[in-house]
C-alpha cells in the first residue's frame, strides 16, 4: 500500500514536471483605461523562425500603438486555440487575431465570437467555415501566387528549357498544395520545363537533403533546377548538390519560397538563385485593419500580403535588413 | 512437429532478416534505374547504396541500443527526443565561446547516457513501467531541448564536428563505420560477456534472474545508459548532417522506426533474446524502401501505405505462429 502511494506521488510529480509549461493564461486586466484597445492573439506556436518573426511583429506593433495584447501560444494544438478564443470572448476583448493551425473545426468558436460582436482577424492561413461572416477578414500571402512567381522566374532564367525536381512541403498542408498548384499552372503553359520528380520533404532541411540525394542518384546529370516549397528544404538540397560534386546555383539552379535570413546568406554565397518572400511581418497591417473595423469602415474579406521575389542581384542589399 | 521441421523453422528465423533485406534490395535494383550504380568521387564512394548506409545509420544506432533494452525486457520510447536534446546540447557547446568539437561530442554523449540512466532509475527505483517512464522522458526531453534553445534552430560552423556525419574513411561514410564498430561491440557484449548473458536472463525472467544473483540494478541502468548514449550519438550525427540542431523535428517518430527495426530483426518484444545484426538488417531494409521511393518519386501520399504493407508482410513471414506452417510448405516444395 505504502509503496503504491509513493509510486503515485512520484508519477504525479513527474507528470507535473513534464507538463510544467506555463499555461499562459490571460487574465482580464481591469485596471486598463477604458479607451485602450484590448486584442487577443492566438498563435500556432514557435515552430520556425518565420513564425517567431510573425509573433514578434504583432507584439511589437501592439506595443507601439499602446494596444493591450493578450498573447496565447497554442503549441501546435487546435484545442488550445479554441480554448484561447473562448477565454478572449469571456474577457470581452475588442478583437481577436487568430493564426489557425488547421483549416476546419472553427465554426462553433467563431460563431461565439461573432455573437459577442468581437471581430476575428485571421492571419497567414484561411479557415473553412459554413458561415463566412463569422470572421472579419483574412490577412495572408497568396501561396498560389508564390508558386507562380517561382515558376515564372525559372521560365525567364532558363529561357523556358529546364529539367526540374520539386521538394514539396508536408503532405496535405495548405502552403504545400497551393505552392505546387501555382507552379504547375505556369509549367502547363511552358512545355519546355519538365518536372521529372516530386516528393514530400516535410519542410525540413534534413529531409530536403535526403530527398535531393535520392533525386540526384536517380536522375543524375539530367537535373538542371530545383524548386523547393520552403527555404529550409532548399538549403538541405544545396548541401546534397555540393556533396554530389556539383555547384548549386550554377550547375543546378535552386529557387524556393519564404525569404528567411539563411536563404539570403545562401544567395550572397551564390548557392541559391532566388526566393519568393512570404512576409511574416503582418503586425502593422493587422492592427490597421482592426482600427478600421473599430471606426466602422468595411474591410475586404481577403487582404493579400504583397510578396516579392528576391534574386542574387538584390540579396546583398537586402541581407542586413533581414530580421528573421 | 518433426525434428526436420524444427530445424527448418529455426533456419528460417535466423536468416529471415537477411532474406528480407536481400529481397528488398533485389526489388529496388530491378525496378529503379541507377540504383546499384556506385562511383568514386573525390576519394569517397557515391551512390544510392551508400546513401542508404549513411542515412540509415541513425536508425541503426537507435536500433542497437533498443535491441539491448528490449532483450532485457524493457522498452525505450524516449530515444527520438533524446536525439533532439543531445544534438541541441552539442550545438550549444559549438556555438559557445569554447567551440570545441571533441567537447561537444562528449557533451552530447553524456547528455544521452544521462537521459538513459534516468530512464533506468525511474524503472528500477520508482517501479514505473518502462513504457510510462520513457514516455514521460519522450515529452520532457524535447521540452528541455526546446527550452535551452529558445525553440530556435541552432546553426553552427564546425568542420570537425560535421565530419561526424559527412566525413569518410577508406571512401566509406564515417557514420557507417561508427555503426559497424558499435554494432560489433554490442554483439561481443551479448554473445561473449557475462553481462550479455545477464541482460538476456533478466529479459527472459526477472524473478529467476534475481534468484541467480544477476545484478538487476546495474544491468537495468547499463542497458538504458547504452541506449541513451546511442541515441545521443545519433542525434549528433543528425545535427552534423545539416549543420544545425533542429529541436522541433529532430528524431521525431524515430523511436517507432527503431522498435520496428528490432522486431524485423527477429528480437522478440517480450525480451530474453538479442539479435543485434538482425536489427541492423531490419533498419537497413526500411531505409532501402524509403530511399527507393524517394528515387522513384512515389507520390507522398502513397509512401506510408507502402511502408506499412512491407512491415506487415515482413513481420508475418517471421511470426512464430506462421513460421512452422511456412516451414511445412517450404519442405513440401523441396520434397
Amino acid at each position: 500500500m505504502h509503496t503504491r502511494l509513493i509510486r503515485l506521488v512520484a508519477l504525479f510529480t513527474l507528470a507535473c514536471a513534464a507538463g510544467l509549461c506555463p499555461a499562459q493564461d490571460t487574465k482580464p486586466d481591469k485596471s486598463a483605461p477604458t479607451k485602450r484597445l484590448i486584442v487577443g492573439f492566438s498563435q500556432v506556436g514557435a515552430e520556425s523562425a518565420w513564425r517567431t518573426a510573425e509573433t514578434k511583429s504583432i507584439k511589437d506593433e501592439a506595443a507601439k500603438r499602446n494596444i493591450d495584447l493578450k498573447f496565447s501560444d497554442a503549441q501546435g494544438k487546435q484545442a488550445n486555440q479554441l480554448r484561447a478564443i473562448k477565454s478572449f470572448v469571456a474577457q470581452r476583448v475588442d478583437a481577436i487575431i487568430l493564426a489557425p493551425v488547421v483549416e476546419t473545426g472553427w465554426d462553433e468558436a467563431l460563431m461565439e465570437a461573432k455573437k459577442a460582436k468581437i471581430p476575428i482577424i485571421l492571419v497567414d492561413r484561411g479557415v473553412t467555415v459554413d458561415d463566412s461572416t463569422t470572421y472579419a477578414t483574412l490577412i495572408a500571402s497568396d501561396f498560389i501566387e508564390e508558386g507562380r512567381m517561382a515558376a515564372k522566374w525559372l521560365v525567364e532564367k532558363t529561357g523556358g528549357k529546364a529539367v526540374v525536381v520539386e521538394l514539396q512541403g508536408t503532405t496535405g498542408a495548405a502552403p504545400a498544395l497551393d505552392r505546387q498548384q501555382g507552379f504547375m499552372e505556369v509549367l502547363s503553359k511552358n512545355r519546355g520545363i519538365r518536372l521529372v520528380k516530386t516528393q514530400s520533404a516535410d519542410f525540413t532541411r534534413a529531409k530536403g537533403k535526403e530527398v535531393m540525394e535520392a533525386f540526384l542518384k536517380a536522375k543524375g546529370d539530367e537535373i538542371t533546377a530545383v524548386y523547393a516549397h520552403n527555404d529550409d528544404m532548399a538549403l538541405g538540397a544545396i548541401q546534397a548538390i555540393e556533396e554530389a560534386g556539383k555547384k548549386p546555383g550554377k550547375d543546378i539552379l535552386v529557387v524556393s519560397i519564404d525569404g528567411v535570413r539563411a536563404a539570403f546568406e545562401a544567395m550572397v554565397e551564390g548557392k541559391l538563385n532566388a526566393t519568393v518572400e512570404c512576409n511574416p511581418l503582418l503586425g502593422p497591417m493587422a492592427f490597421d485593419t482592426i482600427e478600421k473595423i473599430k471606426r466602422g469602415e468595411t474591410v475586404p474579406k481577403f487582404i493579400k500580403q504583397q510578396d516579392k521575389l528576391f534574386d542574387q542581384s538584390t540579396a546583398k542589399d537586402e541581407l542586413p535588413k533581414r530580421r528573421y | 512437429m518433426s525434428a526436420k521441421q524444427t530445424t527448418t523453422a529455426r533456419l528460417l528465423s535466423s536468416t529471415a532478416p537477411l532474406a528480407v533485406l536481400v529481397l528488398v534490395f533485389l526489388a529496388a535494383w530491378l525496378t529503379t534505374p541507377n540504383f546499384a550504380e556506385i562511383t568514386l568521387r573525390e576519394g569517397r564512394f557515391f551512390g544510392a547504396v551508400i546513401d542508404i548506409l549513411q542515412n540509415g545509420s541513425i536508425v541503426c544506432l537507435l536500433a542497437i541500443g533498443m535491441t539491448l533494452v528490449i532483450a532485457a525486457g524493457f522498452i525505450d520510447l524516449s530515444v527520438g527526443s533524446v536525439m533532439a536534446l543531445s544534438g541541441a546540447a552539442a550545438a550549444l557547446v559549438l556555438t559557445s565561446p569554447l567551440q570545441s568539437a571533441p567537447l561537444a561530442i562528449c557533451a552530447g554523449l553524456a547528455v544521452g547516457a544521462a537521459c538513459g540512466v534516468v530512464n533506468g532509475a525511474l524503472v528500477r527505483f520508482i517501479g514505473l513501467p518502462p513504457i510510462i517512464a520513457t514516455l514521460v522522458w519522450l515529452i520532457a526531453c524535447r521540452g528541455i531541448a526546446q527550452t535551452i534553445t529558445d525553440d530556435q534552430k541552432v546553426r553552427f560552423v564546425s568542420p570537425k564536428f560535421e565530419h561526424l556525419a559527412n566525413g569518410s574513411l577508406f571512401g566509406l561514410p564515417l557514420p557507417l563505420l561508427l555503426v559497424a564498430l558499435i554494432g560489433a561491440s554490442a554483439v561481443f557484449l551479448v554473445r561473449r560477456c557475462t553481462a550479455g548473458l545477464q541482460i538476456r536472463g533478466l529479459g527472459a525472467s526477472p524473478t529467476a534472474a534475481a534468484y541467480c544473483a544477476v545484478p538487476v540494478t546495474r544491468i537495468t541502468l547499463t542497458v538504458f545508459g547504452i541506449c541513451g548514449a546511442c541515441a545521443g550519438l545519433a542525434g549528433m550525427i543528425a545535427a552534423a548532417d545539416i549543420k544545425e540542431a533542429d529541436v522541433a523535428t529532430c528524431g521525431q517518430y524515430l523511436e517507432l522506426d527503431a522498435i520496428l527495426a528490432v522486431v524485423l530483426g527477429g528480437t522478440p518484444l517480450r525480451g530474453g533474446r538479442a539479435n543485434i545484426i538482425g536489427s541492423l538488417l531490419g533498419a537497413l531494409s526500411m531505409q532501402t524502401i524509403s530511399t527507393t521511393m524517394q528515387m522513384r518519386g512515389v507520390p507522398a501520399e502513397h509512401t506510408l501505405l507502402i511502408k506499412g504493407a512491407f512491415i506487415i508482410v515482413a513481420t508475418l513471414v517471421q511470426s512464430p505462429a506462421l513460421r512452422p506452417r511456412l516451414a511445412r510448405i517450404f519442405l513440401r516444395r523441396a520434397a
